[in-house]
């Protein structure tokens, strides 16, 4: 397996209030491709922050993230945004499709942006695959909380990529839709062959990964290896 | 560029929920384009008809006019044009009418000759036009005949001569309608004239003469090449091109005012423009943030949302000259009384060119303000909503289109009025009339915040916290409606405090009524008259009319061809109207010297001169004045100056002689009385009128009821203009309340879940919008007060009184407009359970 993901010596400072916050510290991983990894620790352990420096969101105030092969350090907005669209695919906590698109624009939305026209039939198979096919032109507002988390799964999924961010995918859904859900993103993240890394506080989801990582204050506390759980793999 | 399509494609679709709002806050921009596309079509129609129509306004090929007779030397000049010849006279006299036994002033014109060479009198029957020419007859406007219920037939006493009156005059020859509210016209033949006696020395009479030349031949060559001749005379000369300057000129003043208030209406519109891009891409910085987050980047991103305001914008824009359109063609109707000629209503397309090219670019502009925070819209607002992008970088961008901003201003200000000084005085006005409105508004804004008491109840505390919520645009609201009441109410002020100083002269002992032109021989008469009536005679003051000829050791003539000459034209040419006595009258005051008296055959003539007039000559006290007493040379020196007050109705004189010198001279009287009422005024005007028929009575009504019919009419345009302003200020209120309004959902939602009932939210939204009409219209108020009180101590030196009741009416006025908007709005909300409404929103 080649590596995917690889963070050195990584350290996050914000300025509140006229002092430094540090919320992350000496961060090293090594994500190699096709692995699944759960990123846990309690609220405020820099999780998200982490998340969001790996998929390239966010400058880090020191230390190295290199994905995909290329060092992000350097990059500047507009070759970040590339490589996210090209490799990097998300799903967010709270949804986030475009509330002025339909279903089916929102999925066909990552390929449009890198000018491939015609996702369309590409776009009605995944939502087909998430079991929305009678959605296909309803508005966000018009779908359950389920129902946008699945639009979410299949637009994160069009654009098969390399890496799959999720921040707590099911922590707005109830247990079944939740499960639903879960279940749905191992078996995409297992047809894609994605690398798939789940920010969550949910030790269940955390269990169905390969991995699982802990933060607490910032500092990664355990980072050990396990045996996946009673996901569909 | 091949990404384009899919810019287009994601603006189209982002756009699809929010399309009613933007269009909303575009229509802010419409009343701008509007104000602006419409008056610069009434100005190019104007300038073509004034252009078209300059022949028929000046009647001639060539007019020369002034208020002597002119020299036989000019003359035998003129005369020597080959052409047909024409005369007029002109003055303001007082009328008699037997039919109802009034009085009436009038502008009496008095012609010899077939004039108007071009166009025609406008009468009824149309052969008036020619018969009111032979014998004693007179042409009678119209609207003095309707007055008085006069017709055809009917007889009008002028002077001595009773005339027959031969038809209605339906417009004196280019004339503006608001001059003859002050005194109609009267036409009648120069002979008839003679005969009414009210031509005497000291008669302020206008005279015209009038040529007609043959086709082909060249009048502005031919004057052009007399004109160091005419440059001495106080004669003007003019020829059709003259006028079309003139004219242009005069207009132009007219242009510029309402072009002032159409930028204002784009500026304001502009400024609303911009807060409501801003607020919406506020509420898109979610959906942006994920754009960025799949891969969208920053320069797409503004682009996405840029192709959205633009076509809006368009849109806007395109509506505004449609209405700009509309609105020219009222225009006309509401200046037809300040207007020479007919302006015909004909869309202009350099006009809607201009609107549109302005209108796009001023919009565009102000969006990109907003616009360009996109780029700084972080990705990681998709995991955490509180992110704060904060940057405190100076963004170049962003001053880049301030600079731009600034720049366009001021280079449309510069193509506008054709002077680059002009444009930065209009924009250097712009920016801080905006800064003391928005200063002034902040101000407010906290003293009420701190005014309010801790234990005040839950309803104004939750109505007043409303105004500081996130994106309310309070302060854009209250600049703009502030704008508007500003205009509106400094008008008002003004209007009543011009009235009412003009009111005061009436106060006390203050004369309220003046008679002139009465020959010495008629005053004892006259004075009986003045004391059968109780009345008493105020002041009888000898008047002599002169010329001057020279000072400072030169000539007027030898001065004329000085280029070096710093005396003012108006003065060394004017007829002078000179009076004699040895004391400085109550409505003077002596800045330096002593008024001396004369000891005789030898002694040095010293007069007195008013401060203006010395200026206006550039003499001081020892100086030498020469004047021509109708005749007689007369070599005098300035011994003294004073300032002279105009705040009453009373003789006034800028050269006053001192006894012993001029009374022998040809002259004529003037009284001055003051009359307890106006039934005794108009009985006594009326016996005056009837046995003194060359005498001119001007009394205080007519002028108050001249300056009001005036005022009026002036006022109407400027609160015309200020509507666009406040209609500007209503549309920011309306698309803001629309823009917030969910904010405002979640806000009722919250309180209803607390327990807040239905009754409690109207009552603070009604708190909220109260609140806000209160500080717009204070912030409006505030301002005209203080505007006006700085006009009326420094500009017009009169007293300052408010009318309270007037600015509380307009106060009151706008809280009610903004709080039945804001309810009108928010209807939603109260109206339905608001979990519907949310759903409703969401959808």
């Amino acid at each position: 397996m080649s590596e995917i993901l690889k963070v050195e010596n990584l350290n996050m400072n914000y300025n509140s209030g006229g002092k430094a916050l540090s919320v992350l510290q000496s961060i090293n991983i090594n994500i190699e491709a096709g692995e699944t990894v759960a990123i846990t620790g309690p609220s405020g352990s820099g999780k998200t922050t982490l998340m969001g420096l790996c998929a390239a969101l966010d400058n880090p105030s020191s230390g190295e993230i290199t994905l995909m092969g290329s060092l992000i350090n350097p990059l500047s907005e507009d070759e970040r945004a590339l490589l996210r669209n090209k490799y990097v695919g998300f799903i967010f906590q709270n949804f986030q499709l475009m509330p002025s698109l339909t279903a089916l624009e929102n999925v066909m939305l990552p390929l449009e942006l890198q000018g491939i026209s015609g996702a369309e039939k590409e776009a009605i198979l995944l939502l087909e695959r998430v079991g929305l096919k009678d959605r296909v032109t309803h508005y966000p507002s018009q779908l359950s909380g389920g129902e946008q988390q699945r639009v979410a799964l299949a637009r994160a999924f069009i654009n098969k990529p390399k890496i799959l961010f999720a921040d707590e995918p099911t922590g707005n859904l109830d247990g079944d839709t939740g499960a639903t859900v879960e279940s749905l993103m191992f078996d995409l993240n297992k047809d894609y062959g994605t690398t798939l890394i789940i920010v969550t506080h949910n030790p269940d989801l955390a269990s169905k990964t390969g991995r699982i990582i802990k933060l607490k204050s910032g500092h990664i506390v355990s980072d050990i290896k396990n045996t996946p759980s009673n996901n569909s793999n | 560029m091949s990404r384009f399509p899919f810019l287009l494609k994601t603006a189209f679709r982002d756009s699809r929920k929010n399309r009613a709002k933007l269009a909303l806050f575009m229509s802010s921009i419409i009343l701008g384009v509007a104000a602006l596309v419409a008056i610069n079509s009434f100005n190019y129609n104007l300038r073509k008809e004034i252009d078209k129509e300059a022949a028929t306004l000046l009647g001639a090929d060539l007019a020369a006019s002034g208020n002597r007779p002119a020299e036989n030397e000019i003359l035998q000049i003129l005369d020597s044009l080959p052409a047909k010849k024409a005369r007029e006279m002109e003055l303001l006299s007082m009328s008699y009418i037997p039919k109802t036994d009034e009085t009436q002033f009038i502008r009496l014109k008095a012609i010899e000759g077939n004039f108007p060479f071009y166009g025609k009198i406008k009468s009824d029957p149309t052969a008036s036009a020619q018969t009111f020419r032979e014998g004693p007859s007179a042409l009678v406007d119209e609207s003095l005949m309707l007055q008085h219920g006069l017709v055809p037939g009917d007889s009008i006493k002028v002077g001595k001569m009773m005339l027959e009156i031969k038809g209605r005059l339906a417009g004196a020859i280019g004339s503006i309608g608001a001059a003859s509210s002050v005194a109609p016209a009267i036409y009648i033949s120069i002979n008839t004239l003679d005969s009414t006696g009210l031509v005497q020395p000291g008669s302020l009479i206008n005279y015209a003469y009038y040529y007609k030349v043959p086709e082909g031949f060249d009048v502005e060559k031919w004057k052009v090449s007399r004109k160091k001749l005419f440059r001495s005379e106080s004669l003007r000369v003019e020829t059709v091109e003259d006028r079309k300057e003139n004219l242009n000129q005069a207009f132009s003043f007219l242009n510029y005012f309402l072009n002032l208030v159409a930028i204002v209406a784009l500026l304001l519109g502009c400024i609303g423009v911009a807060s409501s891009v801003l607020i919406y891409i506020k509420s898109k910085s979610n959906s942006i943030a994920l754009l960025r987050c799949l891969g969208l980047r920053p320069r797409d991103a503004f682009l996405v949302y840029f192709i959205q305001v633009m076509f809006l914008g368009l849109v806007g824009v395109a509506i505004g000259v449609l209405a700009g359109v509309i609105i020219q063609s009222v225009l006309p109707l509401i200046l037809k009384d300040f207007l020479p000629v007919q302006v015909n209503i004909a869309t202009s397309p350099r006009a809607i060119i201009e609107g549109f090219f302005v209108g796009l670019t001023v919009t565009t502009l102000f969006s990109l303000l907003p616009l360009v925070g996109i780029r700084k819209i972080s990705p990681l607002r998709t995991l955490r909503t509180s992110y704060d992008e904060g940057e405190n970088k100076i963004d170049y961008i962003k001053i880049g289109i301030y600079t731009t901003i600034f720049l366009s201003l001021n280079l449309f200000l510069w193509i506008l009025t054709g002077s680059l000084l002009a444009a930065v005085i209009y924009v250097a006005g712009i920016v801080i009339s905006y800064l003391l409105l928005a200063g002034f508004s902040t101000l407010l804004i906290r003293l009420l915040r701190k005014s309010i008491p801790v234990n005040t109840g839950f309803i104004t505390k939750q109505g007043l916290s409303n105004l500081f919520r996130p994106d309310n645009q309070t302060q854009t609201i209250m600049v703009t409606i502030g704008m508007g009441t500003a205009v509106l109410t400094t008008l008002l002020i003004l209007q009543s405090i011009l009235l009412n100083n003009v009111s005061l002269m009436d106060k006390g002992m203050q004369p309220n009524m003046i008679l002139y032109g009465i020959e010495t021989h008629q005053m004892k008469d006259l004075k009986k008259v003045t004391t059968d009536f109780n009345l008493p005679v105020i002041q009888e003051v000898p008047v002599v009319t002169m010329k001057i000829d020279g000072w400072k050791g030169k000539s007027k003539a030898m001065w004329m061809a000085d280029t070096t000459m710093t005396s003012k034209r108006w003065a060394a040419n004017r007829e002078a109207r000179v009076t004699y006595r040895d004391s400085i009258s109550s409505d003077e005051k002596l800045i330096s010297g002593s008024l001396r008296k004369y000891n005789g055959n030898g002694d040095s003539i010293i007069v007195s001169l008013g401060t203006t007039f010395a200026e206006a000559m550039d003499v001081k006290i020892g100086d030498e004045l020469v004047f021509n007493v109708q005749g007689t040379r007369m070599v005098t020196y300035v011994g003294s100056l004073r300032e002279i007050e105009f705040r009453n109705l009373s003789t006034r004189f800028f050269i006053v002689f001192p006894n012993g010198v001029l009374e022998e001279a040809p002259q004529f009287q003037v009284l001055v009385t003051k009359t307890p009422d106006n039934a005794t005024m108009s009985k006594y005007r009326g016996a005056v009128v009837k046995a003194f028929s060359n005498v001119s009575v001007i009394d205080l009504t007519t002028i108050l009821q001249s300056v009001n019919d005036i005022l009026q009419k002036v006022s109407f345009i400027i609160r015309f203009m200020a509507i666009f302003s406040l209609l500007t200020g209503l549309i920011v209120l309306v698309s803001s309340l629309t823009l917030s309004k969910y904010q405002r959902l979640k806000e009722s939602i919250l309180l209803r879940t607390i327990g807040a009932t239905k009754r409690q939210i109207i009552r603070i939204n009604a708190t909220e919008y109260a609140f806000l009409g209160t500080l717009s219209a204070g912030t409006g108020v505030a301002i005209a007060i203080i505007s006006s009180f700085i006009v009326t101590k420094f500009q017009l030196d009169l007293d300052f009184v408010i009318n309270w009741w007037s600015v509380a009416m307009i106060m009151v006025v706008l809280i009610l407009i903004t709080v039945i908007i804001g309810m009108f709005n928010s209807r939603d909300v109260i109206n339905n359970p608001p979990l519907e409404v949310l759903r409703k929103e969401d959808s």
